[in-house]
Protein backbone atom coordinates (compact mmCIF):
# COMPACT_ATOMS: atom_id res chain seq x y z
CA UNK A 1 0.00 0.00 0.00
CA UNK A 2 2.69 2.93 1.15
CA UNK A 3 4.72 1.44 -2.22
CA UNK A 4 1.86 2.09 -4.37
CA UNK A 5 1.18 5.65 -2.53
CA UNK A 6 4.93 6.54 -3.10
CA UNK A 7 4.43 5.43 -7.14
CA UNK A 8 1.45 7.45 -7.50
CA UNK A 9 3.26 10.89 -5.87
CA UNK A 10 6.30 10.32 -7.63
CA UNK A 11 4.39 9.51 -11.02
CA UNK A 12 2.53 13.18 -10.08
CA UNK A 13 5.61 15.12 -9.40
CA UNK A 14 7.13 13.57 -12.91
CA UNK A 15 4.11 14.86 -14.91
CA UNK A 16 4.04 18.33 -13.04
CA UNK A 17 7.84 18.24 -14.07
CA UNK A 18 7.23 17.26 -17.86
CA UNK A 19 3.85 19.70 -18.19
CA UNK A 20 6.14 22.94 -18.20
CA UNK A 21 8.82 21.68 -20.90
CA UNK A 22 5.73 20.45 -22.52
CA UNK A 23 3.70 23.87 -21.79
CA UNK A 24 7.01 26.07 -23.36
CA UNK A 25 7.36 23.07 -26.73
CA UNK A 26 3.75 24.09 -27.12
CA UNK A 27 3.51 27.66 -26.82
CA UNK A 28 7.12 27.62 -29.51
CA UNK A 29 5.32 25.51 -31.85
CA UNK A 30 2.20 27.82 -32.25
CA UNK A 31 5.06 30.89 -32.09
CA UNK A 32 6.80 29.10 -35.33
CA UNK A 33 3.23 28.24 -36.62
CA UNK A 34 2.02 31.57 -36.59
CA UNK A 35 4.78 33.27 -37.38
CA UNK A 36 6.30 31.65 -40.21
CA UNK A 37 3.28 32.07 -42.20
CA UNK A 38 4.18 35.89 -42.42
CA UNK A 39 7.23 34.41 -44.91
CA UNK A 40 4.75 33.23 -47.70
CA UNK A 41 4.00 36.88 -48.32
CA UNK A 42 6.66 38.94 -46.85
CA UNK A 43 10.58 37.90 -47.27
CA UNK A 44 12.71 37.81 -44.21
CA UNK A 45 15.49 39.86 -45.39
CA UNK A 46 12.37 42.69 -46.23
CA UNK A 47 10.80 42.05 -42.57
CA UNK A 48 13.81 42.42 -40.75
CA UNK A 49 15.37 45.25 -42.10
CA UNK A 50 12.57 46.63 -43.56
CA UNK A 51 12.61 50.41 -42.67
CA UNK A 52 9.23 51.83 -42.48
CA UNK A 53 6.45 50.05 -40.07
CA UNK A 54 2.99 50.57 -41.44
CA UNK A 55 0.91 47.37 -40.50
CA UNK A 56 -2.68 48.83 -41.75
CA UNK A 57 -2.02 50.43 -45.14
CA UNK A 58 -2.62 48.54 -48.34
CA UNK A 59 0.05 47.48 -49.12
CA UNK A 60 0.90 46.78 -45.60
CA UNK A 61 4.75 47.88 -45.11
CA UNK A 62 6.08 45.45 -42.13
CA UNK A 63 9.78 46.57 -41.94
CA UNK A 64 10.49 46.53 -38.53
CA UNK A 65 14.33 47.62 -38.72
CA UNK A 66 13.06 50.88 -36.86
CA UNK A 67 11.59 48.55 -33.87
CA UNK A 68 14.92 46.32 -33.27
CA UNK A 69 16.92 49.11 -33.00
CA UNK A 70 14.80 51.02 -30.79
CA UNK A 71 14.50 47.82 -28.60
CA UNK A 72 18.26 47.86 -28.64
CA UNK A 73 18.71 51.72 -27.97
CA UNK A 74 16.37 51.22 -25.17
CA UNK A 75 17.94 48.23 -23.74
CA UNK A 76 21.99 49.21 -24.25
CA UNK A 77 20.86 52.29 -22.55
CA UNK A 78 19.50 50.46 -19.22
CA UNK A 79 22.49 48.46 -19.20
CA UNK A 80 24.75 51.57 -19.10
CA UNK A 81 23.01 52.37 -16.50
CA UNK A 82 21.91 49.67 -14.36
CA UNK A 83 25.36 47.38 -14.43
CA UNK A 84 27.73 49.91 -12.80
CA UNK A 85 25.06 51.02 -9.84
CA UNK A 86 23.99 47.25 -9.49
CA UNK A 87 27.60 45.89 -9.41
CA UNK A 88 28.47 48.52 -7.13
CA UNK A 89 25.82 47.83 -4.90
CA UNK A 90 26.25 44.26 -5.05
CA UNK A 91 29.93 44.78 -3.81
CA UNK A 92 28.79 47.11 -0.98
CA UNK A 93 26.40 44.69 0.14
CA UNK A 94 28.57 41.44 0.17
CA UNK A 95 32.12 42.85 0.82
CA UNK A 96 30.91 45.98 3.09
CA UNK A 97 28.12 46.93 4.23
CA UNK A 98 27.72 46.65 8.46
CA UNK A 99 24.85 43.79 9.04
CA UNK A 100 21.93 46.40 9.82
CA UNK A 101 22.52 48.74 6.40
CA UNK A 102 22.74 45.32 4.59
CA UNK A 103 19.41 44.06 5.51
CA UNK A 104 17.49 47.18 4.83
CA UNK A 105 19.46 47.48 1.84
CA UNK A 106 18.26 43.78 0.24
CA UNK A 107 14.87 44.57 1.60
CA UNK A 108 14.69 47.76 -0.09
CA UNK A 109 15.53 45.98 -3.78
CA UNK A 110 13.13 43.45 -3.11
CA UNK A 111 10.66 46.02 -2.93
CA UNK A 112 11.97 47.74 -5.76
CA UNK A 113 11.50 44.12 -7.77
CA UNK A 114 7.62 44.07 -6.54
CA UNK A 115 7.08 47.34 -7.71
CA UNK A 116 4.76 46.48 -10.90
CA UNK A 117 5.97 48.01 -13.99
CA UNK A 118 2.71 49.83 -14.93
CA UNK A 119 2.63 51.49 -11.45
CA UNK A 120 6.85 52.27 -12.61
CA UNK A 121 5.69 53.39 -16.10
CA UNK A 122 3.18 55.81 -14.30
CA UNK A 123 5.52 57.20 -12.15
CA UNK A 124 7.82 58.00 -15.12
CA UNK A 125 5.25 59.56 -17.12
CA UNK A 126 4.42 62.29 -14.65
CA UNK A 127 7.85 62.56 -13.30
CA UNK A 128 10.89 61.78 -15.03
CA UNK A 129 9.36 62.56 -18.39
CA UNK A 130 9.17 66.48 -17.83
CA UNK A 131 11.80 66.38 -16.13
CA UNK A 132 14.02 64.99 -19.23
CA UNK A 133 12.38 67.42 -21.69
CA UNK A 134 13.37 70.45 -19.67
CA UNK A 135 17.08 69.03 -19.02
CA UNK A 136 18.01 68.15 -22.25
CA UNK A 137 15.99 71.09 -24.03
CA UNK A 138 13.72 68.50 -26.16
CA UNK A 139 10.53 69.35 -27.87
CA UNK A 140 9.49 65.89 -26.19
CA UNK A 141 10.34 63.99 -22.77
CA UNK A 142 8.90 60.95 -24.64
CA UNK A 143 12.34 59.44 -25.39
CA UNK A 144 14.33 56.30 -25.15
CA UNK A 145 16.84 57.89 -22.52
CA UNK A 146 13.26 58.13 -20.05
CA UNK A 147 12.70 54.33 -21.25
CA UNK A 148 16.30 53.48 -20.42
CA UNK A 149 16.04 54.96 -16.64
CA UNK A 150 13.00 53.66 -16.23
CA UNK A 151 13.63 50.08 -17.05
CA UNK A 152 17.21 50.11 -15.36
CA UNK A 153 15.47 50.26 -12.18
CA UNK A 154 13.76 46.98 -13.09
CA UNK A 155 17.07 45.58 -14.13
CA UNK A 156 18.49 46.60 -10.89
CA UNK A 157 16.89 44.21 -8.65
CA UNK A 158 18.01 40.97 -10.74
CA UNK A 159 21.78 42.60 -10.93
CA UNK A 160 22.15 43.18 -7.45
CA UNK A 161 20.64 39.84 -5.88
CA UNK A 162 22.17 36.89 -8.15
CA UNK A 163 25.92 39.29 -8.12
CA UNK A 164 25.67 39.41 -4.66
CA UNK A 165 25.19 35.60 -4.53
CA UNK A 166 28.42 35.19 -6.46
CA UNK A 167 30.69 37.60 -4.37
CA UNK A 168 28.86 35.07 -1.33
CA UNK A 169 29.91 32.02 -3.12
CA UNK A 170 33.77 33.27 -3.59
CA UNK A 171 35.28 30.74 -1.15
CA UNK A 172 36.72 32.58 1.98
CA UNK A 173 40.35 31.73 1.61
CA UNK A 174 40.49 33.57 -1.23
CA UNK A 175 39.68 36.49 0.48
CA UNK A 176 41.69 35.67 3.24
CA UNK A 177 44.55 34.82 1.34
CA UNK A 178 44.74 38.21 -0.04
CA UNK A 179 44.32 40.43 3.11
CA UNK A 180 46.63 38.13 4.59
CA UNK A 181 49.27 38.88 1.92
CA UNK A 182 48.96 42.61 2.95
CA UNK A 183 46.49 43.64 0.20
CA UNK A 184 43.99 46.65 1.08
CA UNK A 185 40.56 46.32 1.26
CA UNK A 186 39.58 47.90 -2.42
CA UNK A 187 42.47 45.59 -3.74
CA UNK A 188 41.18 42.52 -2.15
CA UNK A 189 37.75 43.61 -3.71
CA UNK A 190 38.87 44.68 -7.26
CA UNK A 191 42.09 42.26 -7.87
CA UNK A 192 40.79 38.98 -5.73
CA UNK A 193 37.33 38.90 -5.34
CA UNK A 194 35.77 40.56 -8.56
CA UNK A 195 37.69 38.36 -11.24
CA UNK A 196 36.41 35.23 -8.88
CA UNK A 197 33.31 36.30 -9.01
CA UNK A 198 33.27 37.59 -12.89
CA UNK A 199 31.33 34.75 -14.57
CA UNK A 200 28.62 34.97 -11.78
CA UNK A 201 28.21 38.98 -12.16
CA UNK A 202 28.04 38.42 -16.07
CA UNK A 203 24.95 35.70 -15.54
CA UNK A 204 23.26 38.57 -13.17
CA UNK A 205 23.69 41.02 -16.06
CA UNK A 206 22.24 39.21 -18.61
CA UNK A 207 19.50 38.07 -17.00
CA UNK A 208 19.15 41.74 -16.02
CA UNK A 209 18.82 42.56 -19.82
CA UNK A 210 16.99 39.46 -19.95
CA UNK A 211 14.36 41.26 -18.26
CA UNK A 212 14.68 44.25 -20.29
CA UNK A 213 14.16 43.50 -23.20
CA UNK A 214 11.10 41.66 -22.54
CA UNK A 215 9.51 44.55 -20.76
CA UNK A 216 6.42 46.57 -22.23
CA UNK A 217 4.04 48.25 -20.28
CA UNK A 218 6.74 50.56 -19.03
CA UNK A 219 8.29 51.41 -22.07
CA UNK A 220 4.86 51.72 -24.02
CA UNK A 221 3.85 54.63 -21.42
CA UNK A 222 7.48 56.52 -21.96
CA UNK A 223 9.24 55.73 -25.00
CA UNK A 224 6.65 57.67 -27.54
CA UNK A 225 5.89 54.67 -29.74
CA UNK A 226 7.83 56.55 -32.86
CA UNK A 227 8.32 54.50 -35.46
CA UNK A 228 11.34 55.92 -36.78
CA UNK A 229 15.08 54.61 -37.13
CA UNK A 230 16.69 56.58 -33.85
CA UNK A 231 19.47 58.61 -34.21
CA UNK A 232 20.04 59.58 -30.44
CA UNK A 233 18.94 58.02 -27.09
CA UNK A 234 16.81 61.70 -27.17
CA UNK A 235 14.35 61.01 -30.04
CA UNK A 236 11.27 58.55 -29.31
CA UNK A 237 11.46 55.03 -30.09
CA UNK A 238 8.75 51.87 -30.56
CA UNK A 239 9.80 48.56 -29.59
CA UNK A 240 9.39 45.47 -30.18
CA UNK A 241 7.54 44.44 -27.23
CA UNK A 242 5.38 48.04 -27.25
CA UNK A 243 4.14 47.22 -31.09
CA UNK A 244 2.85 43.74 -30.61
CA UNK A 245 0.87 44.95 -27.17
CA UNK A 246 -0.49 48.12 -28.91
CA UNK A 247 -1.83 46.04 -32.09
CA UNK A 248 -2.57 42.58 -31.17
CA UNK A 249 -6.55 43.96 -29.91
CA UNK A 250 -6.84 45.70 -33.97
CA UNK A 251 -4.76 42.66 -36.03
CA UNK A 252 -8.02 40.98 -37.56
CA UNK A 253 -7.27 37.09 -36.96
CA UNK A 254 -5.65 35.46 -40.07
CA UNK A 255 -4.28 38.90 -41.73
CA UNK A 256 -0.67 39.75 -42.63
CA UNK A 257 -0.45 42.23 -39.75
CA UNK A 258 -1.30 39.59 -37.29
CA UNK A 259 0.81 37.03 -38.66
CA UNK A 260 3.85 39.80 -38.21
CA UNK A 261 3.07 40.49 -34.91
CA UNK A 262 3.92 36.44 -34.30
CA UNK A 263 6.83 37.03 -36.14
CA UNK A 264 7.83 39.73 -33.91
CA UNK A 265 7.11 37.97 -31.26
CA UNK A 266 10.10 34.98 -32.64
CA UNK A 267 12.38 37.81 -33.13
CA UNK A 268 12.14 38.37 -29.41
CA UNK A 269 11.61 34.91 -28.47
CA UNK A 270 15.10 34.17 -30.33
CA UNK A 271 16.82 37.64 -28.75
CA UNK A 272 15.74 36.55 -24.70
CA UNK A 273 16.72 32.89 -25.63
CA UNK A 274 20.18 34.00 -26.67
CA UNK A 275 20.40 35.99 -23.69
CA UNK A 276 19.47 33.32 -21.51
CA UNK A 277 21.67 30.54 -22.67
CA UNK A 278 24.49 32.84 -22.45
CA UNK A 279 23.61 33.79 -18.82
CA UNK A 280 23.72 29.53 -17.98
CA UNK A 281 26.59 29.19 -19.97
CA UNK A 282 28.38 31.97 -17.68
CA UNK A 283 26.77 30.27 -14.34
CA UNK A 284 27.66 26.79 -15.40
CA UNK A 285 31.20 28.14 -15.88
CA UNK A 286 31.02 29.12 -12.20
CA UNK A 287 30.41 26.15 -11.07
CA UNK A 288 32.81 24.15 -12.30
CA UNK B 1 -14.24 23.74 7.68
CA UNK B 2 -11.98 25.40 5.31
CA UNK B 3 -13.02 22.33 2.42
CA UNK B 4 -16.93 23.17 3.60
CA UNK B 5 -16.06 26.62 2.41
CA UNK B 6 -14.10 25.60 -1.00
CA UNK B 7 -17.22 23.32 -1.43
CA UNK B 8 -19.44 26.07 -1.35
CA UNK B 9 -17.67 28.42 -3.25
CA UNK B 10 -16.92 25.95 -6.09
CA UNK B 11 -20.97 25.41 -6.11
CA UNK B 12 -21.66 28.53 -6.13
CA UNK B 13 -19.33 29.54 -8.87
CA UNK B 14 -20.74 26.75 -11.12
CA UNK B 15 -24.22 28.04 -10.76
CA UNK B 16 -23.77 31.28 -11.56
CA UNK B 17 -21.47 30.42 -14.86
CA UNK B 18 -24.70 28.06 -15.67
CA UNK B 19 -26.87 31.03 -15.20
CA UNK B 20 -25.02 33.33 -16.61
CA UNK B 21 -24.78 30.99 -20.03
CA UNK B 22 -28.71 30.71 -20.67
CA UNK B 23 -28.94 34.55 -19.23
CA UNK B 24 -30.37 36.32 -21.68
CA UNK B 25 -31.02 39.49 -19.86
CA UNK B 26 -27.27 40.77 -20.31
CA UNK B 27 -25.68 42.35 -23.40
CA UNK B 28 -21.69 42.97 -24.10
CA UNK B 29 -21.04 46.32 -26.07
CA UNK B 30 -17.29 46.74 -26.72
CA UNK B 31 -15.19 48.65 -28.93
CA UNK B 32 -14.25 52.50 -29.62
CA UNK B 33 -12.56 54.77 -26.90
CA UNK B 34 -13.87 57.36 -28.04
CA UNK B 35 -17.63 56.11 -27.74
CA UNK B 36 -16.92 54.44 -24.52
CA UNK B 37 -18.06 57.15 -22.36
CA UNK B 38 -20.89 57.86 -24.53
CA UNK B 39 -22.40 53.51 -24.56
CA UNK B 40 -21.35 53.68 -20.55
CA UNK B 41 -23.85 56.84 -20.11
CA UNK B 42 -26.02 54.75 -22.14
CA UNK B 43 -25.75 51.72 -20.97
CA UNK B 44 -26.64 53.37 -17.11
CA UNK B 45 -29.38 55.33 -18.10
CA UNK B 46 -30.72 52.02 -20.06
CA UNK B 47 -30.51 50.38 -16.89
CA UNK B 48 -32.06 52.50 -14.70
CA UNK B 49 -34.94 52.19 -16.58
CA UNK B 50 -35.09 48.50 -17.71
CA UNK B 51 -33.56 47.23 -13.98
CA UNK B 52 -34.08 43.74 -14.96
CA UNK B 53 -31.40 44.01 -17.76
CA UNK B 54 -27.45 44.25 -17.45
CA UNK B 55 -25.61 46.35 -20.22
CA UNK B 56 -21.57 45.79 -20.15
CA UNK B 57 -19.68 48.37 -21.95
CA UNK B 58 -15.79 48.00 -22.54
CA UNK B 59 -13.34 50.19 -24.82
CA UNK B 60 -10.21 48.84 -26.63
CA UNK B 61 -10.45 50.79 -29.45
CA UNK B 62 -12.74 50.27 -32.86
CA UNK B 63 -11.06 47.53 -34.13
CA UNK B 64 -11.19 45.90 -31.04
CA UNK B 65 -14.83 45.55 -30.88
CA UNK B 66 -15.48 44.66 -34.61
CA UNK B 67 -13.14 41.90 -33.83
CA UNK B 68 -14.92 40.75 -30.80
CA UNK B 69 -18.11 41.16 -33.08
CA UNK B 70 -16.36 38.68 -35.58
CA UNK B 71 -15.36 35.98 -33.01
CA UNK B 72 -18.73 36.36 -31.26
CA UNK B 73 -17.33 37.35 -28.09
CA UNK B 74 -19.56 40.72 -27.73
CA UNK B 75 -23.32 41.88 -28.86
CA UNK B 76 -22.76 45.19 -29.91
CA UNK B 77 -19.68 46.68 -31.34
CA UNK B 78 -19.23 50.53 -30.95
CA UNK B 79 -16.95 52.07 -34.04
CA UNK B 80 -15.94 55.30 -35.09
CA UNK B 81 -15.14 54.38 -38.23
CA UNK B 82 -16.78 52.24 -41.15
CA UNK B 83 -15.88 48.16 -40.97
CA UNK B 84 -13.68 47.27 -43.49
CA UNK B 85 -14.14 45.35 -46.64
CA UNK B 86 -11.43 42.65 -44.81
CA UNK B 87 -13.48 42.74 -42.22
CA UNK B 88 -16.42 41.73 -43.72
CA UNK B 89 -15.25 38.94 -45.50
CA UNK B 90 -13.96 37.58 -42.52
CA UNK B 91 -17.31 38.18 -40.51
CA UNK B 92 -18.71 36.27 -43.80
CA UNK B 93 -16.73 33.15 -43.45
CA UNK B 94 -17.73 33.02 -39.63
CA UNK B 95 -21.25 33.01 -40.14
CA UNK B 96 -21.66 36.65 -38.71
CA UNK B 97 -23.60 39.00 -40.57
CA UNK B 98 -22.33 43.08 -39.35
CA UNK B 99 -25.00 45.17 -39.61
CA UNK B 100 -24.23 49.22 -39.42
CA UNK B 101 -26.48 51.79 -37.13
CA UNK B 102 -25.55 55.14 -37.47
CA UNK B 103 -26.28 56.83 -33.91
CA UNK B 104 -24.37 60.21 -33.78
CA UNK B 105 -21.80 62.29 -35.16
CA UNK B 106 -18.30 63.51 -33.74
CA UNK B 107 -16.03 66.69 -34.64
CA UNK B 108 -12.83 65.97 -34.51
CA UNK B 109 -10.39 68.47 -32.91
CA UNK B 110 -6.88 69.39 -33.25
CA UNK B 111 -5.83 70.65 -30.45
CA UNK B 112 -2.37 72.75 -29.57
CA UNK B 113 -0.98 74.05 -26.41
CA UNK B 114 -3.01 77.05 -25.35
CA UNK B 115 0.31 79.04 -25.78
CA UNK B 116 0.72 78.26 -29.20
CA UNK B 117 -0.22 81.00 -31.32
CA UNK B 118 -1.48 79.43 -33.92
CA UNK B 119 -5.21 79.08 -34.01
CA UNK B 120 -6.67 78.36 -37.23
CA UNK B 121 -5.32 75.71 -39.93
CA UNK B 122 -6.53 74.39 -43.51
CA UNK B 123 -6.92 71.03 -44.30
CA UNK B 124 -4.15 70.94 -46.50
CA UNK B 125 -1.52 72.87 -44.31
CA UNK B 126 -2.95 69.81 -41.04
CA UNK B 127 -2.02 67.12 -43.92
CA UNK B 128 1.92 68.85 -44.64
CA UNK B 129 2.00 68.93 -40.80
CA UNK B 130 1.34 65.02 -39.78
CA UNK B 131 2.92 63.54 -43.08
CA UNK B 132 6.24 65.78 -42.18
CA UNK B 133 6.10 67.91 -45.08
CA UNK B 134 6.17 70.75 -42.86
CA UNK B 135 8.02 70.36 -39.21
CA UNK B 136 8.55 73.80 -37.64
CA UNK B 137 6.11 76.05 -35.91
CA UNK B 138 7.81 78.94 -37.90
CA UNK B 139 6.32 78.42 -41.15
CA UNK B 140 2.83 78.40 -39.99
CA UNK B 141 3.58 81.76 -38.26
CA UNK B 142 4.35 80.29 -34.74
CA UNK B 143 7.25 80.42 -32.40
CA UNK B 144 10.66 78.52 -33.80
CA UNK B 145 9.72 75.73 -32.75
CA UNK B 146 9.89 71.95 -33.63
CA UNK B 147 6.61 70.46 -34.24
CA UNK B 148 5.97 67.70 -31.89
CA UNK B 149 3.00 65.29 -33.65
CA UNK B 150 0.89 63.13 -31.87
CA UNK B 151 -1.09 60.19 -32.78
CA UNK B 152 -3.21 57.57 -31.16
CA UNK B 153 -2.56 53.87 -31.97
CA UNK B 154 -3.44 52.36 -35.60
CA UNK B 155 -6.09 50.43 -33.25
CA UNK B 156 -8.03 53.33 -32.54
CA UNK B 157 -10.68 54.53 -35.42
CA UNK B 158 -9.63 58.16 -35.20
CA UNK B 159 -6.36 57.22 -36.13
CA UNK B 160 -7.69 55.52 -39.43
CA UNK B 161 -10.18 58.20 -39.87
CA UNK B 162 -7.34 61.33 -39.33
CA UNK B 163 -5.58 59.54 -41.83
CA UNK B 164 -7.77 58.89 -44.73
CA UNK B 165 -9.71 62.63 -44.90
CA UNK B 166 -7.13 64.61 -43.62
CA UNK B 167 -4.04 62.87 -44.68
CA UNK B 168 -5.18 61.54 -48.01
CA UNK B 169 -7.89 63.92 -48.43
CA UNK B 170 -10.70 61.18 -49.09
CA UNK B 171 -8.14 59.89 -51.76
CA UNK B 172 -8.24 56.02 -52.26
CA UNK B 173 -5.50 55.64 -54.20
CA UNK B 174 -3.17 58.32 -51.94
CA UNK B 175 -0.55 56.49 -50.18
CA UNK B 176 0.20 59.38 -47.42
CA UNK B 177 1.06 58.18 -44.18
CA UNK B 178 1.83 59.44 -40.95
CA UNK B 179 5.67 60.68 -40.61
CA UNK B 180 6.85 57.83 -38.96
CA UNK B 181 8.45 60.62 -36.31
CA UNK B 182 4.93 60.69 -34.75
CA UNK B 183 4.63 59.70 -31.53
CA UNK B 184 1.82 56.56 -31.08
CA UNK B 185 -0.21 57.28 -27.50
CA UNK B 186 -2.50 54.84 -25.99
CA UNK B 187 -5.16 57.38 -25.72
CA UNK B 188 -7.30 60.10 -26.19
CA UNK B 189 -6.36 61.48 -22.45
CA UNK B 190 -2.66 60.76 -22.88
CA UNK B 191 -2.73 62.88 -26.58
CA UNK B 192 -4.53 65.67 -24.36
CA UNK B 193 -2.23 65.13 -21.15
CA UNK B 194 0.93 65.92 -23.52
CA UNK B 195 -0.93 69.12 -25.54
CA UNK B 196 -1.50 70.18 -22.28
CA UNK B 197 1.90 70.06 -20.58
CA UNK B 198 3.95 70.84 -23.94
CA UNK B 199 4.14 73.95 -26.02
CA UNK B 200 4.88 72.45 -29.56
CA UNK B 201 2.81 69.10 -29.40
CA UNK B 202 -0.17 69.03 -31.70
CA UNK B 203 -2.63 66.22 -31.43
CA UNK B 204 -6.38 65.10 -32.24
CA UNK B 205 -9.27 63.83 -30.75
CA UNK B 206 -13.02 63.74 -30.57
CA UNK B 207 -14.52 66.58 -29.46
CA UNK B 208 -15.68 65.20 -26.27
CA UNK B 209 -11.96 66.04 -25.00
CA UNK B 210 -11.39 69.17 -25.12
CA UNK B 211 -10.34 70.79 -22.21
CA UNK B 212 -9.32 74.31 -20.95
CA UNK B 213 -6.27 73.38 -20.77
CA UNK B 214 -6.14 72.69 -24.81
CA UNK B 215 -6.69 74.78 -27.68
CA UNK B 216 -8.61 73.44 -30.28
CA UNK B 217 -7.89 75.11 -33.49
CA UNK B 218 -10.31 76.01 -35.96
CA UNK B 219 -10.08 74.59 -39.29
CA UNK B 220 -10.63 75.19 -43.38
CA UNK B 221 -11.41 73.13 -46.25
CA UNK B 222 -8.92 75.16 -48.59
CA UNK B 223 -7.46 78.13 -47.98
CA UNK B 224 -10.43 80.17 -49.52
CA UNK B 225 -12.78 78.73 -47.04
CA UNK B 226 -13.89 79.98 -43.59
CA UNK B 227 -12.28 78.92 -40.76
CA UNK B 228 -14.82 77.26 -38.00
CA UNK B 229 -14.03 76.15 -34.83
CA UNK B 230 -14.88 72.32 -33.58
CA UNK B 231 -18.68 73.43 -32.23
CA UNK B 232 -21.46 71.09 -31.66
CA UNK B 233 -23.48 73.82 -33.66
CA UNK B 234 -20.66 73.49 -36.72
CA UNK B 235 -20.70 69.97 -37.02
CA UNK B 236 -24.85 69.91 -37.16
CA UNK B 237 -24.68 72.33 -40.08
CA UNK B 238 -21.78 71.53 -41.40
CA UNK B 239 -19.38 73.68 -41.67
CA UNK B 240 -16.61 72.55 -39.21
CA UNK B 241 -14.92 70.10 -42.23
CA UNK B 242 -13.44 66.79 -40.25
CA UNK B 243 -16.91 64.97 -38.70
CA UNK B 244 -17.92 61.81 -38.85
CA UNK B 245 -20.24 59.54 -38.12
CA UNK B 246 -20.02 56.79 -35.01
CA UNK B 247 -21.57 53.89 -35.24
CA UNK B 248 -22.98 50.71 -33.94
CA UNK B 249 -22.66 47.10 -35.21
CA UNK B 250 -24.38 44.34 -34.43
CA UNK B 251 -24.67 40.52 -36.11
CA UNK B 252 -27.94 40.91 -38.40
CA UNK B 253 -30.58 42.82 -37.77
CA UNK B 254 -31.43 43.71 -34.04
CA UNK B 255 -33.48 41.49 -32.39
CA UNK B 256 -34.44 40.92 -28.73
CA UNK B 257 -32.79 42.89 -25.91
CA UNK B 258 -29.99 44.13 -28.72
CA UNK B 259 -32.49 45.87 -30.59
CA UNK B 260 -34.32 47.04 -27.13
CA UNK B 261 -30.50 48.72 -26.53
CA UNK B 262 -30.21 50.65 -30.03
CA UNK B 263 -33.61 51.80 -29.89
CA UNK B 264 -33.12 53.28 -26.51
CA UNK B 265 -30.23 54.61 -27.72
CA UNK B 266 -31.70 56.19 -30.93
CA UNK B 267 -34.72 57.44 -28.84
CA UNK B 268 -34.55 61.35 -27.66
CA UNK B 269 -33.36 60.51 -24.84
CA UNK B 270 -30.27 58.47 -25.70
CA UNK B 271 -30.29 61.53 -28.26
CA UNK B 272 -30.52 63.77 -25.36
CA UNK B 273 -27.03 61.99 -23.77
CA UNK B 274 -25.34 62.09 -27.04
CA UNK B 275 -25.24 65.52 -26.79
CA UNK B 276 -24.66 65.54 -22.77
CA UNK B 277 -21.46 63.67 -23.53
CA UNK B 278 -19.96 66.19 -25.92
CA UNK B 279 -21.07 64.27 -28.90
CA UNK B 280 -23.63 65.50 -31.93
CA UNK B 281 -27.11 63.91 -32.65
CA UNK B 282 -28.26 62.77 -35.79
CA UNK B 283 -30.77 64.56 -36.88
CA UNK B 284 -33.98 62.04 -37.73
Amino acid sequence: MRKLKELIIEKLILICGLASIFFVALIFLFLLKEGLTLFKTVSPFKFLFGKSWYPISEPAQLGILPLILGSLLVTIGAAIISIPIGVGCAIYIAEIAPLKIKETLKAGIELLAAIPSVVLGFIGMVTLVPLVKTVFHLPTGLTALSGSIMLAFMAMPTIVSIAEDALYSVPKTYKEGALALGATHWQTIWRVMLPAASSGILAAVMLGIGRVIGETMAVMMITGNAAVIPNSILAPVRTLTATIAAEMGEAVVGSEHYFALFAIGIVLFVISFAINVTADLFLHKRQQ
Amino acid sequence: MFKRWLFALIAVAFATSVFAAKDKNSIQVKGSDTMVNLGQAWAEKYMEKNPTDFVAVTGGGSGTGLSSLISGTCDIAMSSRNIKEKEIALAKQKGINPNEIEVALDGLAVVVNPNNPVSSLAIDQLAAIFTGRITNWKELGGKDEKIVLLSREVNSGTHVYFKEHVLRKNDPNSKEEFAPSALMLSSSQAIADEVAGNSAAVGYYGMGYISKKQKPLSIAKDEKSEYEAPTIENVINGKYPISRPLFLYTNGAPEGLVKKFIDFTLSKEGQDIVLATDFVPINK
